[in-house]
């Protein structure tokens, strides 16, 4: 059996799935055994839940452990009204999935600009700037997301009367981008002090500076740390399902109010976070590798 | 000579710590000023207070007509002529060697590209790195890294050069080449002002060494005068120490 050693010290700035980055073996196998997992799951239940299949089993069950529970069930699979509930499901999966990735998307990009906003506050020498951003950013992490998001949709959505959508992207953003606010602060504040100076001693400005020499470095500093976010976007998305809008939990949810069973859409939706979640660290884990390369 | 620097009565305080007490110096156009002294005798700090990188707690200091401790002048445009040189070479790791020549003229002094690059490539075969020029800072070894230093300062065409122990960081065998490349521009008439140990280089290209100690000049003299017949009791036991 492979030796499990322990995990090596890590601290996550985000809660994104743990990365598997070369060399940590226990995460990687655990992060193998989650994804194919989570697939094979996704392939199996729809399979073992059509009718042949079911009707197979049962009659085997039957035949050893007769019940009167087991003979209705077998007589509704032969009389065709049978439905694979959970072939169903995976039909609707695509437009939840479309509302779940097009408000993750305008979200990361909004929050981006905000956060990239807060970070360049925080570090301005202006002090009515700098006390914005700082303020914006220590507010917003103190506010749980699922707050704001009731905050703008319900009590500023009906005063200015906010679209769905536009009203899950604002908020979203809104808190991601004092996060993001942060690693940006820490992405400058990473890159040497030689450089600025190096920058200013050649006669650019300090706005000149940050936009040609320190921004370029920091998006390298910080892109895992973005993908990181994104992911954890991604999941948290899941929390504008209390909205009007569509997305991949509140498509599982009314499916499992209108044929009142629960448990297929749910785990299905469950899978389907899991390995979209599971690729996205992965890929993460790839550019950060990448650049760790040509560490220019 | 007409003083291209002049230093006035410059004092510097980092908190309790007094980096630079009252100095007064200058430096000649097209005169080479060596400053030695020990760690921590505030040679940095005054190379780096006639860019204003470091602002003065009091004093004063003029590059020509020029006022750099006047926080009205338009100090972009005095470090437009000033070209600097780190000990830790601080090149543009995003950039490649020719953009990081090309950067500071197209970006401050508004040339061309054509123009910048032509400047550059004559730039980067006087200090005979031709062959380098599509290269990333990191493929370069130290001395490569601090010639690419040097000729990207000189891309501003500046009338006085600041070194902060240029070969501090360097292996032994790459700090010829980097001294080399300065000693060219000390018998072109540049004007310099070179924080460094390198007697060699001293008694080859300084017009005047300065000698600092605790924040203070302590002694200033021709290379000959101040190596072989130091007059300072300290100034003697910093030699022996070095030499
Ligand atoms: N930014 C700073 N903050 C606090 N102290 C500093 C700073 N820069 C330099 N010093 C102190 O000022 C003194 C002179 O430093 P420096 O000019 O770097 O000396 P040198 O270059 O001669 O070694 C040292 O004691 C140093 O610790
Ligand atoms: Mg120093």
């Amino acid at each position: 059996m492979a030796e499990v050693r322990p995990l090596p010290v890590r601290i996550q700035v985000t809660d994104g799935a743990l990365i598997p980055g070369k060399g940590d073996k226990t995460v990687r196998a655990s992060w193998k055994i989650a994804l194919f997992g989570a697939l094979g799951l996704l392939v199996f239940l729809p399979l073992y839940n059509m009718a042949p299949v079911q009707e197979f089993v049962l009659s085997l069950w039957a035949g050893l452990f007769p019940s009167p529970e087991l003979t209705a069930r077998l007589d509704l699979l032969r009389s065709g009204k049978y439905q694979n509930i959970w072939v169903d499901i995976l039909l609707y999966l695509p437009d939840g999935l479309a509302v779940t990735f097009s408000v993750t998307l305008s979200s990361i990009l909004l929050a981006t600009v905000f956060g990239l906003a807060a970070g360049l506050g925080q570090i301005s020498r202006v002090v009515l700037l700098n006390r914005i951003a700082t303020v914006y950013v220590e507010v917003i992490r103190g506010i749980p997301l699922l707050v704001q998001i009731f905050y703008i949709y319900f009590a500023l959505g009906n005063l200015f009367h906010l679209d769905g959508f536009f009203a899950a992207v604002l908020s979203m953003a809104f808190c991601y981008g004092a996060y993001m606010g942060e690693i940006f602060r820490a992405g400058i504040q990473a890159v040497p002090v030689g450089q600025m100076e190096a920058a200013l001693a050649l006669g650019l400005s300090r706005s000149q500076a940050i936009r040609r020499i320190i921004l370029p470095q920091t998006v390298k500093i910080i892109l895992p740390a973005i993908g990181n976010e994104f992911i954890a976007l991604l999941k948290d998305s899941s929390m504008v399902s209390v909205m009007a809008l569509v997305d991949l939990l509140r498509l599982a949810k009314n499916y499992g109010s209108n044929h009142g069973d629960y448990f297929p859409p749910l785990t299905v939706v469950a899978l389907v976070y899991l390995v979209m979640t599971l690729i996205l660290s992965w890929l993460v884990a790839l550019m950060e590798e990448r650049l760790n390369q040509n560490a220019r | 000579m007409p003083d291209r620097v002049r230093i006035e009565g410059a004092s510097k305080s980092f908190g309790e710590l007094q980096a630079l007490k009252n100095v007064s110096m200058s430096v000649g156009a097209g005169e080479t000023v060596v400053v030695i002294g020990p760690s921590g005798s505030g040679k940095s700090t005054l190379l780096r207070a006639v860019n204003r990188l470091e602002v003065l707690t009091s004093g004063d200091i003029w590059i020509d007509e020029d006022h750099v401790t006047n926080h009205t002048s338009d100090i972009r445009r005095i470090r437009e002529e000033v070209g600097m040189v780190f000990q830790n070479f601080n090149l543009f790791p995003h950039l490649t060697v020719l953009q990081n020549l090309m950067l500071a003229p197209t970006c401050v002094k508004k040339r061309s590209k054509a123009d910048a690059e032509k400047q550059a490539v004559g730039l980067l075969a006087r200090v005979g790195l031709s062959e380098k020029k599509d290269a990333w800072p990191e493929q370069l070894s130290g001395g490569q890294k601090q010639r690419v230093a040097i000729a990207r300062a000189l891309a501003m065409e500046p009338k006085v050069m600041l070194f902060d122990e240029p070969t501090s960081a360097l292996d032994p065998e790459m700090v010829k080449e980097v001294l080399d490349v300065m000693l060219d521009l000390a018998r072109e008439g540049m004007t310099l002002m070179v924080v460094t140990h390198e007697m060699g280089f001293a008694k080859a290209a300084a017009h005047r060494v300065i000698f600092m100690d605790q924040g203070e000049i302590i002694e200033i003299g021709s290379p000959a005068d101040l190596f072989e017949r130091p007059q300072n009791e300290r100034t003697k036991k910093f030699l022996a120490h070095i030499l």
